[in-house]
């Protein structure tokens, strides 16, 4: 699907495009999500801008996680669509076409457009590049930090090793397929400072080091659309501050754009481009950081009433 | 010195021994009274009467009560004292186990090569048969099976109940195309290990939505509804009465027997039927190996590593792009077709087989062969194989023990009891299996740093997250 090192090649046809807000990678509309007769998520759109880093806040049980989980194709949303396009933006024109043929993904020059609603959890990430991570880490624990990396680039190494055929007779072109993967992965400890500990298990990692590795993970895959389920949930300031630098290198070097759910209000107003605040299953704001702050709406979301300070840290218990 | 601090404190021990040794007493006196106490016993008249076993009762809980006693007053605070001391590590122990840990893989694979020429000329021709077929091919069997099985259970994580299925479709598949159409042996294996990948997949595609003990349940239904069709499916398998008289491997077309054409006459040696155990030894030995370089390379493959990452987060995998269908599928086939080497290899070395063969306990004692082994270490299957099978042939062996407890006495009866002893045993010792420690498929340090200008890895301006983990 795509060379090893796709990410500089991702990288340059893109670079044009990252003014934010300018061309939409995703594209929400009309989503809606019942489990039974509870109603998670009614009728919610919201547009995610290419280059951006994108915050979906809201108080606990907003079905903030349940539109992530229909984004990522873990869910099938009762209702809605969900696009996500790469590559020639012009390839946007084609939705209506694609919605009404019944097909998962359409093609435009060397744009794609796929509903995601459409497709199953693991082609979201194989086909549409799709990459997540999750509100309680999960990491491969038993499996050292460089494993763990190594098995972001399934697909891949799948494909070089012949669907394991030519790998099991160990031809050339697997173990230079297998070099470039391990150098991605070098490259990628070496960006969250956990070369040393490379051939460690991944359950032994502090839990910070846990969460920069989720990330690492999820970003071997080459997506184009990075989700983070509260990726600064248990670190300290210090460290948050670090994500922040490191989700900007991300987006800046890689191109990736970035939809992220957050509670750490002062992460989120120091890193999002974009912030789209969830209650009950509906949107009450969409803006940027400065507009959400003063949005009298969010502010009784999350304190209940009407109140002139907001506690930033409200809505972390969880 | 020691005496001294320890008498008015030993005092205390011993109260509060007696008084754990009297709970124990009491609890004991109370499950055993209605279980061990009271005996019902029908007499000649066909009625039911009450006996009652007061020594026995009484002897059972003395026994229990002075070993509690004696754990409470010893055992218990001698393990204490050590989990108090600090933990040294003797360095000539250490180099010891170190040496131990390096040599252990080429002495066993020596071992097992020189094993048929070793107990001829130790026991000699009469005796060397039993030792060959009962504990070496025998244990080479287990040992194969729990290697395949390791790849499902240990590797994927896929718990299945039912590989015995696998193994039977192999041994039928033998036993019937050999009989039918006069197949060789060594044209037949590979056909019955796809044809048990097959039905391994055709089982697969159904059922591996499922999870942990769902999948578990539905993996013994098949095992059993296997059996069942092996026993009703009379015009084909003939039922309960099985498949006799299945051809026997020959050596490369020489077959094994008293003739002319035989082994022994063309090799110039006097007939024994112990060639044959010896060939087949060396056949399933063979088998095995073949079974371990396979899963030792596809664990450094992609798919090896991917079903080590199922086994630890399905959720995962699937975010990170994997069809986990496909791969659990792959294992699945991987696996059921190791057993149908396995199998046909059972057919061939039997001559005669049955659904006798292949009933849940087979199951039961694979996945406990690789459960206690450690789950994904091989050489744990191994040794977990070789204390589970030759404990058993062991067993009858142990003739002295009728001496002891009379003339009824079949040690054999008790194996299901060596077994539950072993696991409980094993999984208190060490609850991971024998061998826990799982080799990384790959190592950063394998893989020396390509000559990179220091200045492109890291810019001074962008500081890598988090240095300060680095001592």
């Amino acid at each position: 699907m795509s060379a090893p090192d796709a990410a500089p090649a991702t990288g340059a046809p893109n670079s044009a495009t990252l003014s934010p807000g300018l061309v939409p990678i995703l594209r929400v509309e009309h989503l809606s999500m019942r489990f039974g007769g509870l109603v998670a998520i009614n009728n919610f759109s919201f547009t995610a801008g290419r280059g951006d880093i994108t915050a979906l806040i809201g108080p606990n049980g907003a079905g903030k996680t349940t539109v992530f989980n229909c984004i990522t194709g873990f869910y099938k949303p009762s209702e809605g669509r969900i696009a996500l396009q790469f590559g020639d933006p012009g390839v946007w024109e084609e939705l209506e076409a694609l919605t009404e043929r019944g097909t998962r993904s359409a093609v435009r020059g060397d744009g794609t457009l796929f509903l995601l609603e459409r497709m199953p959890d693991y082609l979201v990430t194989q086909k549409a590049r799709v990459a997540r991570t999750f509100q309680n880490i999960r990491l491969f624990q038993g499996m050292t930090v460089l494993e763990n990396l190594l098995v972001a680039q399934h697909n891949t190494l799948m494909w070089a090793s012949g669907f394991t055929a030519l790998g099991a007779l160990g031809l050339p072109s697997y173990a230079r397929a297998e070099r470039a993967a391990i150098e991605k992965a070098r490259y990628w400890l070496d960006k969250i400072g956990l070369t040393e500990r490379a051939d460690h298990p991944a359950g032994e990692l502090p839990y910070g080091g846990q969460r920069r590795l989720e990330i690492a993970r999820a970003m071997c895959t080459d997506p184009v659309l990075l989700c983070l389920d509260e990726p600064a949930a248990g670190l300290n300031p210090n460290e948050s501050a670090e994500l922040g630098r490191y989700l900007h290198a991300i987006r800046d070097e890689h191109a990736t754009s970035i939809l992220l759910i957050e509670h750490d209000m002062t992460v989120v107003m120091e890193i999002s481009d974009h912030v789209v605040v969830l209650d009950h299953g509906q949107k009450i704001a969409d803006g940027t950081p400065e507009e959400i702050c003063n949005d009298p709406k969010v502010i009784a979301a999350y304190l209940g009433v009407e109140e002139d300070e907001v506690d930033p840290t409200l809505g972390e218990t969880r | 010195m020691a005496q001294e601090a320890s008498r008015p404190a030993s005092r205390v021990d011993l109260v509060r021994a007696l008084r754990e040794a009297a709970i124990t007493a009491l609890i004991a006196f109370g499950m055993f009274l209605p279980l061990i106490g009271f005996n019902t016993v029908q007499n000649i008249h066909n009625e039911l009467v009450l006996e009652t076993r007061w020594p026995l009762l009484a002897a059972l809980v003395g026994i229990i009560t002075v070993g509690r006693f004696i754990h409470a007053l010893l055992i218990a605070p001698w393990l204490q004292r050590r989990a108090m001391r600090p933990r040294q590590q003797n360095p000539v122990v250490a180099a010891w186990r170190a040496r131990f840990g390096r040599w252990v893989i080429p002495f066993a694979l020596g071992f097992a090569v020189v094993y048929p020429p070793l107990a001829l000329s130790v026991v000699g021709f009469q005796g060397a048969v039993k030792w060959i077929d009962n504990f070496g091919v025998q244990i080479l069997i287990y040992v194969m099976l729990g290697w395949g099985l390791n790849i499902v259970v240990g590797l994927a994580g896929l718990l299945d109940l039912g590989y015995v299925a696998f193994y039977a479709v192999g041994a039928y598949s033998y036993a019937l195309l050999a009989k039918t159409f006069g197949l060789s042996f060594w044209l037949l294996l590979p056909l019955a290990g796809c044809l048990a990948a097959f039905w391994g997949i055709l089982l697969g595609f159904p059922v591996l939505r499922l999870r942990g003990d769902y999948l578990a349940i539905v993996t013994l239904a098949f095992g059993e509804i296997i059996r069942l069709v092996l026993i009703n499916w009379v015009p084909v398998t003939n039922g309960y009465a099985g498949i006799s008289s299945i051809p026997r491997p020959s050596f490369f077309g020489i077959p094994f027997n008293a003739s002319d054409e035989g082994f022994a006459a063309r090799m110039g040696l006097e007939f024994s039927p112990i060639y044959r155990t010896i060939f087949l030894y060396y056949v399933i030995l063979g088998l095995a190996l073949v079974t371990a370089a396979i899963t030792l390379r596809l664990r450094r493959l992609p798919i090896g590593r991917a079903w080590e990452a199922l086994r630890e987060d399905e959720i995962a995998c699937r975010s990170l792009g994997i069809n986990t269908t496909n791969t659990k599928l792959t294992a699945f086939a991987m696996g059921a077709m190791f057993a149908g080497f396995a199998g046909s290899f059972f057919a061939a070395r039997q001559g005669f087989i049955s659904p006798e063969s292949f009933t849940f306990m087979e199951s039961a004692v694979i996945v406990a062969i690789v459960v206690l082994g450690g789950m994904g270490s091989l050489l744990g299957v191994a040794i977990a194989a070789i204390i589970m099978i030759g404990g058993t042939e062991i067993m009858r062996e142990l003739d002295f023990l009728k001496l002891v407890f009379g003339n009824d006495f079949d040690p054999t009866q008790y194996r299901m009891l060596l077994f539950g002893f072993a696991m409980v045993l094993i999984m208190v010792w060490k609850p991971r299996g024998l061998i826990a420690t799982r080799e990384p498929s790959a190592l950063l340090t394998d893989y020396p740093r390509a000559s990179v200008p220091i200045g492109s890895r890291t810019d001074p301006a962008e500081p890598p997250l988090a240095r300060g983990h680095h001592p």
